[in-house]
């Protein structure tokens, strides 16, 4: 697997163990079912993330979230957007770690991603050896403005007009 | 009409560059057809059975002169010099080179235009009544609206990959031309009943296809300001909760039809409850901006009905003719809207060639402002007549063969495109349309009959709106050959209704001789005064069922 | 691959041009769009060959939706598709007998047998 975040390809800093075997690692992902045992023996400063499927509804997802610095949404193909809403409401609920993507998501959805909430994106090699780091950071810059508010993008038109109307009037 | 902005502008610019970037991707095997796909979808590209298709927006049905002219010059000079206008107030291209795409949609930004979201499993282009702003009986224009939820859905960050389709139509009149009842989301524009403000009515879970359902009602008033909240609120349910194990069954009306609308209005509105509409909503200045756009022309102070125009009808009964069927009321005296039909006798319904495209949009400019209207019934209209220039405006159309006077009657048929052209269809369908037109191509006949509304689809996807045909035709494969099913009582307007099946599938060739044995069943039982879809509600279905079943070949069925 | 999926013979392999969208057809040694030009397979293993090349051709980016469609040979030696929807793609829109392969290739649609 590959991990992508909105600086291009880095190297991924978390493991992938079941919770008898975190012991001495600084940053684990637990499947959802060890959450709770995991959280039991972590260590000082350990960093504990979860994997979770994109079935998982935002009642159920909420109370892991205050819990735990990293939570994997699964996307079992690029066209099954409901990852992008389970990660919108995961922020809405206060959730403050890393969220991330995980699955063959296409270059063409890494601004949507982040929009989201999404922090980074880790893919399958096969995908990620087809679709380059370039092609993932052009995503980000093709639109200069966006018409939705209230999402984690960069330029918003209604708030550009908000201020060319208040600049104009000034 | 609505002038894009710096910003405008400059999104449908980024778009293209977008589009192209990707077309070059998929050349170089970076995208996969799968995934590019849903990316070409998105921009109106579809790939048909001769080439590939372009669908491009017409922003809740309306354009200008100048728009119409730069679809001319892309039919010209990318096409075979003419387009198709469908049920959804698009324009469809249907030779189109993936290698141009990116070159159409750059002229498309030349002139504001664009194709973005006309396919794919996103929110489509936002559709509304084809009157508005000159309709008598509006409350309101519905533009304004449209126009806030066209820029609001457009790249939408969370809504671009939905279980599937995802279409809104809105109306802001007393009767209902937009057909928002069978569509994922209807909006009506109501006063409402204590403080006289208007908001909307809202509909969820309509559509056709395979399932066709009316839509039911989800909120009998939402306030003006908190309709992208509740939009945001709606979509994020059927995202999540939407089914995608089965594209069948993936559509919002599924979901509504599955869990039962108070179960779905809960979800809603425990989501909206979450959300405060003040950070999602555009603000008062930024409506009234929209607004602005849509004010109504200077019109003059005109009498209604003057002598001339008066005179004109009377000494010319074919001109009369055409005022009576292809005319509507406008809200100002003296002033007109006209229906360019689309259905000219043994013409495949709602194709225009690009010189008619230049035709009507040298004819907007001399006598309607500028504007043009598309119809979801596939046709033009002319919204801003005076009347005492319609009789020059009828010889230019007629010169042009643009001046068929027969809309909403028998031969103003809705087509899809059908087996000739398109890669889902099972059957033919404008054949058939064209065999019924001429069939019942008799003027006076026509008049006889009365309003009419023939619908027919060449598959079950039902582009064509069939079950919402007073008399409607969906084409399908039986044995190795095409089979045409028909149904009898739906309706699109107010009184949304599903038609019934009537029997056995026909063979083409037997289609018109059974809409003449309906026909008949009409003439002869109706009461003065009552339209077609009116005594089939009053007699039922079974007279015609049984007129309908009297002749049909057994071995075929 | 399985030959369970294969239909009669004798039958030629069709799909659209990636670049132009065209209507193609594999003549043996490339596409072309003519389909008087098509190769066509008159045995199973011919069919499984025809069925590769189109599997090759979409991985190399140059076809998309290639497959086989059955088809009888015309008097005027044409391969005219058995069932309706790939007759209708092989000469044009029936609505539209100035448009498509029927009016690009003269004497296509007499070659091929259609009689509107």
């Amino acid at each position: 697997m590959t991990l992508l975040d909105r600086h291009g390809f880095r190297p991924d800093p978390f493991r992938r163990l079941p919770a008898a075997e975190i012991a001495g690692h600084p940053a684990v992902i637990l499947p959802l079912a060890e959450v709770q045992s995991g959280l039991l023996v972590r260590a000082a400063g350990q960093r504990i993330g979860i994997d979770i499927a994109n079935t998982l509804t935002a009642e159920e997802a909420v109370p892991l979230a205050n819990q735990v610095d990293l939570i994997a949404i699964a996307f079992p193909g690029f066209a099954d957007g409901r990852g992008f809403t389970l990660g919108r409401r995961l922020r809405r609920a206060g959730f403050r770690g890393i969220l991330r993507a995980v699955g063959p998501l296409i270059p063409d959805q890494f601004a949507y991603a982040l929009a989201c909430g999404f922090d980074e994106v880790e893919l399958p090699d096969a995908v990620a050896a087809r679709q380059s780091e370039a092609a993932w950071l052009a995503d980000l810059a093709i639109y200069r403005h966006s018409y939705q508010r209230d999402y984690a993008r960069g330029q918003n038109i209604l708030e550009a007009r908000r201020e060319a109307r208040n600049g104009g009037a000034a | 009409m609505y002038r894009y902005d710096e910003f405008d502008a400059a999104f449908v610019r980024d778009r293209v560059a977008q589009f192209s970037a990707q077309v070059q991707r998929r050349l170089a095997g970076a995208l996969t057809e799968d995934e590019f796909k849903p990316l070409r979808l998105q921009n109106g590209v579809y790939l048909q059975l001769h080439a590939y298709m372009l669908r491009i927006a017409i922003p809740y049905g309306t354009l200008s002169a100048r728009q119409l002219r730069q679809l001319a010059l892309i039919g010209e000079r990318f096409d075979r010099s003419y387009g198709h206008f469908t049920t959804r107030q698009n324009l469809q291209f249907n030779w189109i080179q993936l290698k141009d795409v990116p070159e159409i949609l750059s002229l498309l930004a030349d002139v504001e235009m664009h194709a973005i979201q006309t396919s794919g499993n996103c929110i489509r282009n936002v559709t509304a009544d084809q009157f508005a702003g000159v309709a008598a009986d509006e409350i309101e224009d519905p533009r304004p609206v449209a126009e806030l939820i066209r820029q609001w859905s457009t790249a939408h960050p969370e809504f671009s990959f939905l279980p599937r389709k995802f279409k809104i139509a809105v109306t802001g009149a007393a009767e209902d031309r937009a057909a928002v009842a069978v569509h994922d989301i209807g909006l009506r524009i109501v006063r409402h009943p204590e403080t006289g403000e208007t908001g909307y009515a809202v509909l969820v879970g309509g559509g056709l296809g395979r399932t066709p359902m009316v839509g039911k009602w989800v909120r009998d008033f939402l306030p003006k300001p908190h309709l992208l909240a509740y939009l945001e609120a709606l979509m994020r349910v059927y995202n999540a909760e939407g089914r995608r194990d089965n594209k069948y069954k993936a559509r919002v009306k599924i979901l509504v039809h599955e869990i039962g609308i108070e179960a779905f209005r809960a979800r809603v509105e425990a989501e909206f409850a979450q959300l405060d509409p003040q950070r999602i909503q555009a603000d008062a200045a930024e409506v009234a901006r929209i607004e602005r756009y849509f004010a109504p022309p200077a019109y003059q102070v005109l009498p209604d009905n003057p002598p001339a125009f008066l005179r004109a009808r009377a000494a010319n009964p074919e001109f009369d003719r055409w005022v009576a069927q292809n005319g509507f009321p406008h809200k100002v005296p003296g002033y007109q809207a006209v229906t360019l039909s689309l259905k000219g006798i043994g013409e495949a319904p709602g194709d225009i060639s690009s010189a008619g495209m230049r035709l009507v949009a040298d004819l907007a400019e001399r006598h309607s402002q500028g504007e043009i209207r598309v119809t979801h019934a596939q046709n033009l209209v002319l919204p801003d007549v005076r009347q005492d220039e319609l009789f020059d405006l009828w010889q230019a159309l007629a010169a042009g063969g643009l001046a068929t006077a027969n809309a909403g009657l028998i031969t103003d048929i809705i087509a899809c495109p059908g087996l000739d052209y398109c890669a889902l269809a099972t059957a033919r369908s404008i054949p058939i349309a064209q065999a019924l037109a001429t069939r019942f191509a008799a003027p006076a006949r026509q008049q006889e009959i009365g309003p009419l509304a023939i619908k027919i689809s060449g598959c079950i996807n039902a582009c064509g709106h069939h079950h919402v045909g007073h008399i409607g035709i969906l084409g399908l494969e039986k044995r190795g050959e095409e089979s045409y099913q028909i149904t009898l009582g739906g309706d699109a307007g107010n009184a949304s209704t599903i038609g019934e099946i009537l029997g056995p599938g026909l063979g083409a060739d037997e289609v018109p001789d059974a809409i003449e044995r309906l026909v008949a069943v009409y003439l002869a039982h109706r009461q003065p005064g009552e339209l077609f879809v009116d005594s089939v509600r009053r007699l039922g279905i079974q007279p015609f069922k049984t007129a309908f079943n009297a002749e049909i070949r057994h071995d075929a069925a | 691959m399985s030959s369970a999926k294969l239909p009669p013979l004798p039958a030629i392999l069709i799909a659209n041009d990636l670049l132009t969208g065209d209507t193609v057809f594999f003549s043996g040694h490339g596409w072309t769009r003519h389909p008087g030009e098509a190769l066509l397979a008159e045995s199973e293993a011919a069919s499984l060959r025809l069925e590769a090349a189109g599997q090759e051709a979409m991985r190399r980016n140059l076809v998309v939706d290639a497959y086989l469609v059955d088809v009888v040979l015309s008097e005027g030696g044409i391969p005219v598709p058995r069932h309706f929807r790939e007759r209708f793609r092989l000469l044009g829109p029936t609505i539209r007998p100035d448009l498509g392969k029927q009016a690009e290739f003269p004497g296509l649609a007499a070659q091929a047998g259609r009689t509107r």
